[in-house]
């Protein structure tokens, strides 16, 4: 590049402000935050792996594919300690037209605002991401979920055996504004795998109301062998026309906005972790209150895997049930109701604990 | 979304009204606890799910 190019270059980015502040709107986007795991053998449909990154496995027709999806260490990418990998476990090559293999973030339309959507300032916005793996073509879907009947635009991008920094600029678009609530607006989706449902018309290029036959036009299958694998590191979509250097934020950082969507308390560092206090309000049940660490997107969803209630005094007593009380509790502090199938003591002190398994914990979840 | 069960709960807690309180809910194979949030999307999904013939969400005890 000249010279002049390069200062035309710069001119063009201190003009869209991107030097300046918080550029990335992408969350994890460094593959480090991993509350649910990291490794999912079989992942439902819709469900979510790494922190943000939801799997959507069928877009109708269930393919035979199958996948582990793992958060990979990863020494050949300066700057990159993880990256997020697709290992193809079962080969699909018999691709019924419903079949979609989607990998996705979503945005709340309260922190897509910067994108002036819908109105005819509406800015470029630019994606990149560090991609290696089986060589094949796959399809990048940028989706607004407002919009009556949705609306899309979409470009293909190569992925070889090295790694190789894709960057994808797309137009603003003049039509549909997002909604500026805390609900989710618009998607980041990656397919991977498709039928002919989303593969059968001419691929959208410019924005306009979403069809689904011109989604993933000219992609190859993720599912085509079983050799096949797919990493994917450093994402980041930011306002203007060039992409910046991604922009590493620290792991603090990254987990508290993962933990607005979802929130597991309990590590696997130690058996017996304290999760939250409550009391006994009547032989079987009471409430146990749970701090949040950041407001949460939503009144979360609950899950448990293997805790007790004790009173640090006499011996535990296994939780059978946990049901959130959305009357007194909400976004930043849960108030759980627990059931017990033995007696406790009405009215006693009692706090929510693991048992003697590392692999305790209660999951919170407000994902989009 | 896969949802494979629902069921009202009512609390015991907290419930002078005797009301609906949150849904128990079998999602992917894991049971769920979900606040009625219209924002929550467990919430969002369930009730579509009920719309279809042969899924409702079944009373409290």
């Amino acid at each position: 590049m000249t010279k002049a190019a390069e200062l035309a270059k710069m001119g063009e980015v201190l003009t869209n402000g991107q030097i300046g502040g918080r550029r990335n709107i992408v969350i994890n986007g460094a593959m480090q935050v991993a509350q649910r795991g990291t490794s999912f053998d079989y992942v439902t449909t819709d469900a979510y792996s790494l922190d943000r990154f939801n799997i959507d496995v069928t877009g109708g027709d269930n393919s035979a594919g199958r996948l582990t999806a793992s958060q990979a260490a990863i020494t050949d990418l300066p700057g990159f300690a993880n990256a997020l990998k697709f290992d193809c476990t079962t080969a699909d090559t018999s691709i019924a037209a419903g079949e979609a293999l989607i990998l996705s973030q979503r945005f709340e339309g309260q922190d897509v605002q910067q994108l002036k959507k819908g109105t005819s300032s509406a800015e470029k916005f630019t994606v990149s991401f560090y991609v290696k793996g089986t060589a094949k073509t796959y399809a990048l879907e940028v989706l607004d979920i407002d919009t009556t009947n949705n609306r899309s635009i979409a470009q293909t991008f190569g992925v070889t055996t090295s790694w190789n920094r894709v960057v994808l600029t797309f137009d603003g678009d003049t039509t549909g504004v997002l909604d500026d609530d805390a609900n989710r607006s618009l998607d980041l989706n990656f397919f991977l795998h498709a039928g002919a449902t989303y593969t059968g018309g001419t691929l959208d290029t410019a924005w306009g109301a979403m069809t689904n036959a011109n989604r993933a036009v000219g992609i190859g299958s993720f599912y085509s062998s079983t050799d096949n694998e797919f990493f994917i590191t450093g994402l980041q979509m930011e306002v203007g026309s060039q992409a910046t250097p991604f922009e590493h934020r620290s792991f603090g950082e990254e987990l508290a906005l993962c933990q607005r969507y979802h929130y597991r308390a309990g590590k696997a560092e130690s058996a017996y972790t304290n999760f939250g206090q409550g009391w006994a309000t009547a032989a079987r049940a009471g409430t146990i209150q749970i701090p949040l660490p950041v407001e949460m997107r939503a009144e979360p969803s609950v899950t448990i895997n293997d805790v007790q209630v004790s009173d640090d005094v006499n011996s535990a007593v296994d939780c059978s049930a946990i049901a959130v009380n959305a009357a007194t509790g909400g976004r930043q502090l849960a108030v759980l109701e627990f059931t017990v199938g033995s007696d406790v003591t009405q009215y006693r002190s009692y706090g929510l604990r693991g048992s003697n398994n590392t692999a305790s914990h209660v999951s919170l979840s407000a994902e989009l | 979304m896969s949802i494979e069960s629902a069921k009202y709960i009512k609390s015991v807690v907290t419930n002078p009204n005797n009301e609906n309180t949150s849904i128990k809910a079998v999602i992917g194979g894991e049971t769920w606890s979900v606040p009625l949030d219209p924002a929550n999307t467990h919430y969002a999904a369930i009730l579509e799910w009920a719309k279809i013939d042969g899924n409702s969400i079944e009373a409290a005890d």
